[in-house]
C-alpha cells in the first residue's frame, strides 16, 4: 500500500502568537500571563463579550442593566476581577469575539468569524473551551419549560429573565443550590430542590469539602438560604415525568422509599453535572482517556495542562471538570507551560518559578475539593435505566431510548459509534455534543458494562453547524470571502477517472 | 489456548463485498469463517456516499451491476431491512454540450446492458426538475438507480450472513495468512487460527496484505472521498444526482438532509483518514453553486472513509494468478457499493462451481505487472 499523506506541517523557524480557545476564567487567565511575558495571543471566543459561562456578561448596551452582585451573586467578585483582567490586556491581545473555532487539523485552526471562514495557523494552543450541561433525559424531558440548569441560568445571568413563573430544581451538584438561590433572589418562585443524592452522602462528604472552607461555607449558605424561605428541599429522589400539554405543568417525582409525589411547577431546571468540551481537542490529535469521576472520555493532560500534542495546552473546564477557580488557576498554569516550551525551543526568560510551584499547590487542593465534591453529589447512574423506551434522547434524530438499548442488546452495536452508525444517535445538529452522554450511559447499561466500555464518539469537522453561504462568494464589493481556495469556477474539481459516488 | 476453527471458505474483509459473499456462501451450504479487523460494514462500505448506480460506469462493470441491482431488489427478503433503498432515479448533468454529447455517446455504448439511459435537455430538463435551475442544460436519467443508506446495507450482509450460521469475528486482525499444504491457515495474534481450504481477500483498502503474501502485488493507494451533509431542508430533490466529468455528487435523503460529495479527506494513518479544510468549503460551495436550495443551509456533519483505488479504476476481481483456491475482489476505486453484492455472490460462485458467466478478465489481478 502506498504511504498515506500526512497533513502537511510547516517547519516553523519562528513561533506565531501564542492562540487560546475560549475566553472565559482559563483562557483570560492565560492570555493575562502571556501578556506579562511580552506576547501578543489570539483570544477566540464565541461569545460576543468575555467571561465565558460561568462569568457571563449579558449584552453590551441591553435595554437592562444588572449589578455583578445580582448576576454572579457571591461569585461576584470573581467574576469581575476576571472582567477587569481582561479588559486590562484588551488592547495587548488579538481578541476575536463571536468566532467559531469549527475545525482544528496539525497547525491550523478554521474559525469563522461574521460569515466568513478563515484558517489561522498556530505553534502553540490553549483550548480553554469550557463545558456544557451534561443532559439526561427523563419521560416529558422535551416539553416546553423542561430547561438544563446551566441553561436557566444563562437566561437569568444573559437575558434577565427566569425560565418560569415557579421552578423545579432537580438533580445533583454545587450548582443545584447557587442557580436555587439566584433565582429566588430575583423574585422567581421556587417548587422546591429535587436532589438525586441521599442527605447522609453529602452530609459524609462535606468533611471532605471543609478542604474549602470558603466554597463550602458558601453551599452551606445558600442552603440555609433556601431553607429559611421556606423552600422544600428534597433528598434522594428520583424523577418519574414532567407532566403537561402545552407546556410543564407539573413535576412527579419519586422519594427513596418509592412514593410519587406531583409538584405543581410551571418549569423544571435539570441540573446533572457539566461535560467538557473536548472536539477541538480531538481534531487536533490529543490522546483521550476515560475518567471516572466525569463518566467521560477526556483530553490528556500533565499536571501543567500539556496534552500529549506538542504545543497544544488544555485548560479549564473544557480537559475535565474542576469549576471556574480552578479554570483561573489551570489557564494562567498553561500559559507558564506554553512559556517553558518557548523558553527550552526558541530561547528567552525562564518563567517564575515560584509562581509555578504556588499555581502547582492550589491546584492540587482544588483537584482534593473536587474529589470531595463528587463523593458528595454523585452522578446518579441508575437514571438511565428509568428512561422509559419511548422516551426520545436525540432530539435532532429522533432516536429513542429502545432504539439504541435494542442495538446494544441484540450485538449489532458493541461500541458507541457503531451505535451511531445503526440508529443515527449524535448525528444531528449537536453532534453528540447533547445527545452523546445519555447514549453512552444507555448503552454501557445495555451492554452490561460501563460508560468507560463502549470508546467515545469521534469528532467530526464542523463541530458545530456552517452556514454553506459562508463558501459562497459575495456579490457585494468589498465583501470577500476570506478563505485561500480558488478551484475553477466552472466545474468542481475534477476527479481522476470518476465521481466517487459509490 | 488458541481457538482453532475449521471451515471450507475463510474471508478477510467484512465490508459488503466479504459479507454478501458469506451470505452467498452460506446459502449454498458451505462453511465459511468471516475475519473483520474493525467492525462489519464501517469501512468504505458503510462510510460512503451511497449512490446505487449502474450509470457511468465501465461498460466492462456493467454485466456484474445488473447483477447487483437484481439483489438490490431482493434487500428485504435477503437481509430484512430495505436499509432505506430507493430507486428514485439516478441523474448524470450535462453542463456544457460537450458533457451532454459524451452522456449521448454513453448511452449508445451501454445499449444492450438494460440500464434504460433516457436523455432529457432544454425546455424538458427545466419543466421536470426546475428545483436544478441553470446548473445543467441537461442529463440522462437511469430512472432505476437509486440510493441507500450504506450504513445500515453493509453491516446488514454480514449480519445475515450469521444469521445463517457463518462465523463471523470483529475486532479481529488477521496477522497473518500462509499456505500448509491444501488449507490456508490464518492466525489472529494468540487467540485465533482459521483453517480453510478456500481464502477470499475482500479487505478493501488493506487487501494488499494477503495479496502480496502470495506474490500478488498491486499498485493500489489509498484515496479519502470527501463527503458532507446538511441539517434537514424541505423536500426539492427526488433522483440522486451525478455531474459528467465528475466533481460534485448530491442526494436528498427522505428525512431532508441532504448528502453531498465531492474533494478529498487526507490520511491521519493507514486506518484513518479526515475530511480536508479546503475540500470541505469547495465541496460546500460547488454543491451551493449546482443546488441553490443549500444556499442558506448549513453543514452538520462532514467525513470520508479509506478506500482502495487501482491506476485504471477498475477493480480487481477473481482468482489468484499464484495460489490456487485464492480469490480477490478489492480496489473498487470508490464504485463498490453499488456491484458489491454481486461481486459476493460471483464469489460464492467461483468457490462452489468452479467458474462463473460473469466477465472477470478485465478484472484480472494481473493486469498491472508490466510486460517485460
Amino acid at each position: 500500500m502506498n504511504a498515506p499523506v500526512p497533513p502537511v506541517i510547516v517547519p516553523r523557524l519562528a513561533p506565531l502568537p501564542p492562540v487560546i480557545v475560549g475566553a472565559g476564567p482559563a483562557g483570560i487567565r492565560a492570555a493575562e500571563r502571556l501578556v506579562a511575558a511580552g506576547l501578543r495571543p489570539v483570544v477566540i471566543d464565541e461569545a460576543a463579550r468575555w467571561g465565558g459561562q460561568i462569568y457571563r456578561q449579558p449584552p453590551e448596551g441591553g435595554p437592562f442593566t444588572r449589578p455583578k452582585s445580582a448576576l454572579y451573586g457571591l461569585e461576584a467578585g470573581k467574576a469581575d476581577a476576571v472582567h477587569r483582567a481582561m479588559a486590562a490586556i484588551r488592547d495587548h491581545v488579538d481578541y476575536r469575539p463571536r468566532t467559531l473555532a469549527w475545525n482544528c487539523e496539525a497547525g491550523a485552526l478554521d474559525l469563522l468569524s461574521d460569515g466568513a471562514v478563515e484558517t489561522l495557523p498556530f505553534s502553540h494552543l490553549i483550548l480553554a473551551t469550557g463545558a456544557t450541561d451534561r443532559v439526561l433525559p427523563f419521560p416529558g424531558w422535551t416539553l416546553p419549560g423542561v430547561f438544563t440548569l446551566g441553561g436557566s441560568q444563562v437566561a437569568l445571568k444573559f437575558q434577565g429573565c427566569a425560565v418560569g413563573r415557579r421552578v423545579a430544581f432537580l438533580g445533583t451538584g454545587p450548582l443545584l443550590l447557587l442557580v436555587a438561590y439566584q433565582y429566588l433572589k430575583a423574585g422567581v418562585e421556587v417548587a422546591g430542590i429535587f436532589d438525586t443524592t441521599p442527605f447522609l452522602t453529602q452530609a459524609r462528604a462535606g468533611v471532605g469539602m471543609l478542604r474549602d472552607p470558603v466554597t463550602f461555607a458558601k453551599g452551606m449558605l445558600y442552603l440555609g438560604w433556601l431553607r429559611a424561605r421556606g423552600v422544600p428541599i428534597h433528598y434522594n429522589v428520583r424523577p418519574v415525568r414532567a407532566e403537561g400539554t402545552e407546556r410543564v405543568a407539573a413535576l412527579v417525582w419519586r422519594d427513596a422509599k418509592g412514593r410519587e409525589t406531583r409538584t405543581e411547577c410551571d418549569a423544571v431546571a435539570v441540573g446533572l453535572g457539566l461535560r467538557s468540551e473536548t472536539q477541538l481537542a480531538d481534531l487536533a490529535g490529543c490522546r483521550f482517556r476515560f475518567d471516572a469521576a466525569d463518566r467521560a472520555w477526556l483530553p490528556e493532560r500533565d499536571a501543567a495542562g500539556r496534552s500529549s500534542v506538542p504545543g497544544v495546552y488544555l485548560a479549564g473546564d473544557g480537559s475535565g471538570i474542576a469549576g471556574a477557580d480552578a479554570a483561573e488557576l489551570a489557564g494562567e498554569r498553561a500559559a507558564l507551560a506554553l512559556l517553558e516550551d518557548l523558553a527550552r525551543d526558541h530561547g528567552g526568560r525562564p518563567v517564575d518559578a515560584a509562581r509555578v510551584a504556588e499555581l502547582d499547590r492550589r491546584l492540587t487542593g482544588i483537584a482534593a475539593f473536587r474529589r470531595a465534591l463528587n463523593a458528595a453529589f454523585p452522578f446518579p447512574a441508575d437514571w438511565a435505566d428509568a428512561i422509559a423506551d419511548d422516551t426520545m434522547i436525540c432530539r435532532c434524530e429522533g432516536v429513542t431510548a429502545g432504539t439504541l438499548r435494542a442495538v446494544g442488546r441484540s450485538g449489532q452495536a458493541r461500541e458507541i459509534n457503531r451505535a451511531k452508525a445503526l440508529t443515527r444517535v449524535g448525528m444531528g445538529r449537536c453532534q453528540g455534543r447533547m445527545c452523546g452522554a445519555t447514549a453512552t450511559e444507555l448503552l454501557a447499561r445495555a451492554l452490561g458494562t460501563g460508560p468507560d466500555g463502549v470508546g467515545r464518539l469521534r469528532a467530526q469537522p464542523p463541530i458545530k453547524p456552517l452556514p454553506i453561504a459562508t463558501t459562497i462568494p459575495s456579490p457585494a464589493p468589498g465583501e470577500g470571502v476570506k478563505c485561500d481556495r480558488s478551484p475553477p469556477r466552472e466545474r468542481a474539481t475534477p476527479q481522476a477517472g470518476r465521481s466517487h459516488d459509490a | 489456548m488458541r481457538e482453532r476453527i475449521d471451515c471450507d471458505v475463510a474471508i478477510v474483509g467484512g465490508g459488503i463485498v466479504g459479507g454478501s459473499a458469506a451470505l452467498f456462501l452460506r446459502q449454498s451450504g458451505l462453511s465459511v469463517t468471516l475475519l473483520e479487523r474493525d467492525w462489519c460494514g464501517a469501512k468504505a462500505s458503510g462510510v460512503n456516499f451511497g449512490g446505487v448506480r449502474r450509470q457511468g460506469r465501465p461498460l466492462e462493470q456493467l454485466p456484474l451491476s445488473q447483477r447487483a441491482h437484481a439483489i438490490w431488489g431482493r434487500l428485504p427478503e435477503l437481509l430484512g431491512t430495505d436499509a432505506e433503498y430507493i430507486r428514485s432515479g439516478h441523474l448524470k448533468l450535462a453542463r456544457s454540450e460537450a458533457d451532454l454529447d459524451s452522456l449521448i455517446a454513453y448511452r449508445e455504448r451501454s445499449q444492450g446492458f438494460g440500464l434504460d439511459l433516457e436523455i432529457i435537455a432544454g425546455e424538458a430538463f427545466r419543466r421536470r426538475w426546475p428545483a436544478l435551475g441553470d446548473s445543467a442544460v441537461g442529463g440522462s436519467l437511469c430512472p432505476q438507480d437509486g440510493h441507500a443508506n450504506p450504513r445500515l446495507v453493509s453491516p446488514a450482509f454480514a449480519r445475515a450472513a450469521a444469521a445463517l450460521g457463518a462465523v463471523v469475528r470483529e475486532q479481529t486482525p488477521v496477522d497473518r495468512v500462509e499456505k500448509d499444504g491444501d488449507r490456508f491457515v490464518l492466525l489472529s495474534g494468540e487467540a485465533l487460527e482459521v483453517r480453510a481450504r478456500v481464502l477470499l481477500n475482500t479487505a478493501g483498502a488493506w487487501s494488499l496484505r494477503v495479496a502480496e503474501a502470495f506474490g500478488e502485488p498491486v499498485p493500489l493507494e489509498s484515496l479519502h472521498p470527501n463527503m458532507a451533509v446538511t441539517e434537514p431542508l424541505p423536500r426539492f430533490l427526488d433522483v440522486n444526482i451525478g455531474v459528467e466529468g465528475g466533481g460534485v455528487y448530491g442526494r436528498q435523503v427522505p428525512r431532508g438532509n441532504m448528502v453531498v460529495g465531492g474533494g478529498r479527506g487526507f490520511a491521519l494513518d493507514a486506518d484513518r483518514a479526515r475530511p480536508e479544510r479546503n475540500a470541505v468549503l469547495g465541496l460546500m460551495r460547488d454543491a451551493a453553486e449546482l443546488f441553490p436550495q443549500l444556499r442558506h443551509a448549513h453543514v452538520i456533519r462532514c467525513w470520508t472513509g479509506v478506500e482502495g483505488y487501482t491506476p485504471d479504476r477498475n477493480p480487481v476481481i477473481g482468482p489468484s494468478r499464484t495460489t490456487p483456491n485464492l480469490f480477490h475482489a478489492f480496489g473498487f476505486s470508490g464504485a463498490g457499493f453499488q456491484i458489491g453484492p454481486a461481486v459476493g455472490q460471483t464469489l460464492a460462485e467461483l468457490v462452489r462451481d468452479g467458474g462463473t458467466a460473469m466477465p472477470l478478465e478485465p478484472f484480472r489481478i494481473d493486469r498491472f505487472t508490466p510486460t517485460p
